[in-house]
């Protein structure tokens, strides 16, 4: 199988926006945290979970999604968010808490909104599952080919709303799609100390019309492809498939995590493998994209970036009394 | 000049260390949740017992809320003294009918046969932007539910000493610390954050409030962070000439009313602030206590301070302006004086 050059492109310009986004982000979230971190100060206070290493699990999906179908999103949500299309400026605007934000600022980070490409992603592990159930539900009863897809981190695969979601989602052969992305760390506990299983893709075996994959060394290829069938199957009514993404975490669970519980000499040799890079090689080799016009991409991808913080940055703050609004609608 | 030296610990070390002096004790305690072995708890309740105990008696669990506190009230129930840890209260969603329908129920349902003697401890608390999901306090939603204690300390020495009692004690007991009163290096660096705590072990009683600051103007009732913010507020009074006497909840099951009660026949006003939400909260059981008990000891009607019934926002500001603070008690209490 090959990747129609176009999708491939699409993959790699994407990547670069989510690393640029991720990099400007950890100096943005670093800004008034030093000398001394503290996590409620500087313009991105809160907590902060960042993709950067994770990126090919987003788009190798996201490549065969469309605004109708459905996506949503743990704690680390951006990398997600950037591949399924969520508006840059208020996105980014939302992360720096400010009126123009997706939320008006009352959402932050983990709680990024766009119902206009089907978006969502919240704080609690293993809770946007069933969401995504629901979403594949109403597709089926509308009779739409929309699919819905829910990404998770290995660390959920161990939460209740998992299996019960997985069961139902089987029973009713919903078009829904979990990703998994074994970063090998749920915050400081291993995947081995945490999970009875070698992949949870391998979960599936436990329910009647669930497929399982599994994507070896963070490849976009791979992911991409994989991704195709399921989102084949789960558009014509064969039932959900779990994806599992053997990923790479670059940073801590969240900025500022000392890490203790992880041989620093782990990252250095996980960024020696990294996914964009391999892809930037990919296309130049196996795609003939020409240099020049790989140059383009990532400076389209730069800017866009540089466009979305200016935006947040500049933005104004909300008025003090909209704390006080959007209880009811 | 006081030439005793004082022994200052953080929050978190105040109850690692009870935690620590207890698994000392007894062999049936141990520790249990997510990230409490090498990274000693994500807020640092657990900091250093791995290296003691093992990984035997200090597990750290899957992400599987329902089945590690599901499994500490099976093992309580045979007699082990679990202390579990929920890493934000926040997350009681995925596991609440453990908590409420189990935990707290097991003991009345089966007529006091069966004891289930475990302490949940959950961080609470918001303040510093982590929004609407990991800021709650849920003080009222637990404290609400009878079969639980529900405990939460303000103070190291307090922590220590509500640990030990809470681990002792045969009831299921919810421990609350507040995020902001673990005196962490990466959160805003609190004086309130670190205390006296003696070595060795003592117990402070659970249901037991206290008169922190005395005072003969007004009443000032909070817990945990709206008690320090409190006593902030009682300061700058004071330089109005007005004395406001402040009470530290500490527990909220039991409540103990008779201190309340006791300082309101004293100052016959009250102020109650709290970091949870308005309706249905604490300041509305302590409010209401008040006028079952002593409302014709008021001169004033009570004034109540909590988070207006919304979600807490992100936006720094946006949360600063719902969250209680020391100015928003003085003026309450100015206005109050006037009345």
């Amino acid at each position: 199988m090959t990747i129609p050059v176009e999708k491939a492109k699409w993959m790699y310009e994407t990547m670069a926006k989510i690393r640029y986004f991720e990099d400007e982000m950890e100096k943005a979230y670093g800004e008034g945290k030093s000398p001394v971190f503290n996590i409620g100060a500087g313009p991105v206070p809160g907590e902060m979970h960042l993709a950067t290493g994770q990126e090919p699990a987003a788009v190798g999906i996201c490549a065969h999604l469309t605004a109708e179908d459905t996506v949503t999103s743990p704690h680390r949500p951006h990398h997600h968010a950037i591949a399924k299309n969520v508006d840059l400026n208020k996105m980014t605007a939302e992360i720096f808490g400010k009126a123009t934000g997706l939320s008006k600022g009352k959402g932050g980070h983990m709680h990024l909104f766009d119902p206009a490409v089907k978006f969502s992603c919240g704080g609690i592990v293993g809770a946007g599952i069933p969401h995504a159930v629901g979403a594949a539900l109403a597709a089926q009863m509308k009779n739409k080919d929309w699919v819905a897809v829910a990404f998770i981190g290995e660390g959920a695969a161990n939460q209740g709303s998992f299996h019960e979601s997985l069961n139902m989602a089987g029973l009713w052969k919903l078009p829904l799609i979990i990703v998994v992305e074994n970063n090998e760390y749920g915050i400081s506990v291993s995947k081995k100390a945490s999970t009875a299983i070698e992949s949870n893709d391998k979960r599936a075996a436990a329910y009647s019309n669930v497929a399982g994959a599994y994507v070896k060394d963070n490849d976009p290829e791979e992911m991409y492809r994989v991704s195709e069938e399921a989102v084949r199957r789960a558009r014509s009514g064969e039932g959900p498939t779990i994806i599992e993404i053997e990923t790479y975490r670059y940073l801590g669970h969240f900025q500022g995590d000392p890490e203790l519980y992880r041989e620093q000499s782990e990252v250095p040799s996980l960024r020696e493998k990294d996914p964009i890079l391999k892809w930037k090689n990919e296309l130049i080799e196996k795609f003939s994209v020409p240099v020049q016009e790989i140059q383009e991409m990532e400076n389209r991808a730069r800017q866009a970036v540089d466009d979305a913080y200016r935006f947040a940055r500049e933005s104004e703050e909300p008025v003090l009394s909209s704390a006080l609004e959007d209880v009811f609608i | 000049m006081t030439t005793t030296k004082q022994r200052m610990l953080t929050g978190n070390k105040a109850m690692a260390e009870a935690i620590a002096i207890e698994m000392e004790r007894n062999p049936d305690v141990f520790v249990l949740g997510e990230d409490v072995g090498k990274y000693g708890g994500i807020f640092g309740s657990t900091q250093g017992l791995i290296d003691r105990f093992g990984e035997k008696r200090v597990i750290d669990t899957p992400i599987s809320e329902t089945a590690f506190i599901g499994a500490a009230i099976g093992a309580a129930a045979e007699g082990m003294r679990p202390i579990v840890e929920l890493m934000f209260v926040d997350f009681f969603g995925v596991c609440m009918d453990q908590i409420y329908n189990h935990m707290a129920k097991i003991p009345y349902m089966s007529g006091g046969n069966v004891k289930l003697p475990m302490v949940l401890m959950t961080a609470v608390g918001g303040g510093y932007s982590d929004a609407a999901q990991h800021s709650q306090t849920l003080y009222a939603t637990f404290a609400h539910l009878p079969g639980m204690k529900v405990v939460a300390p303000s103070t190291p020495y307090d922590l220590k000493g509500m640990m030990a009692s809470a681990i002792r004690d045969d009831n299921p007991v919810v421990f609350m610390f507040h995020k902001s009163l673990q005196g962490l290096g990466w959160m805003d660096p609190l004086d309130a954050a670190v205390g006296e705590v003696p070595e060795g072990e003592y117990t402070v009683p659970l249901g037991k409030a206290k008169v922190v600051r005395e005072g003969k103007d007004v009443t000032i009732v909070g817990l945990q962070m709206t008690m320090h913010y409190a006593l902030e507020a009682a300061a700058k009074l004071q330089e109005e000439g007005i004395e406001a006497e402040v009470i530290d909840l500490r527990s909220l099951a039991p409540l103990d009313r008779d201190t309340i009660i006791e300082s309101v026949k004293k100052t016959h006003r009250l102020v109650v602030v709290d970091e949870d939400y308005l309706s249905y909260g604490m300041t509305a059981e302590v409010s209401a206590s008040v006028a079952e008990s002593a409302l014709y000891e008021l001169e004033a009607p009570i004034r109540r301070i909590a988070i207006p019934d919304v979600p807490i926002p992100y936006n720094r500001k946006l949360e600063q302006y719902v969250l209680p603070g020391a100015q928003r008690i003085y003026d309450e209490v100015i206005q109050l004086m006037n009345e």
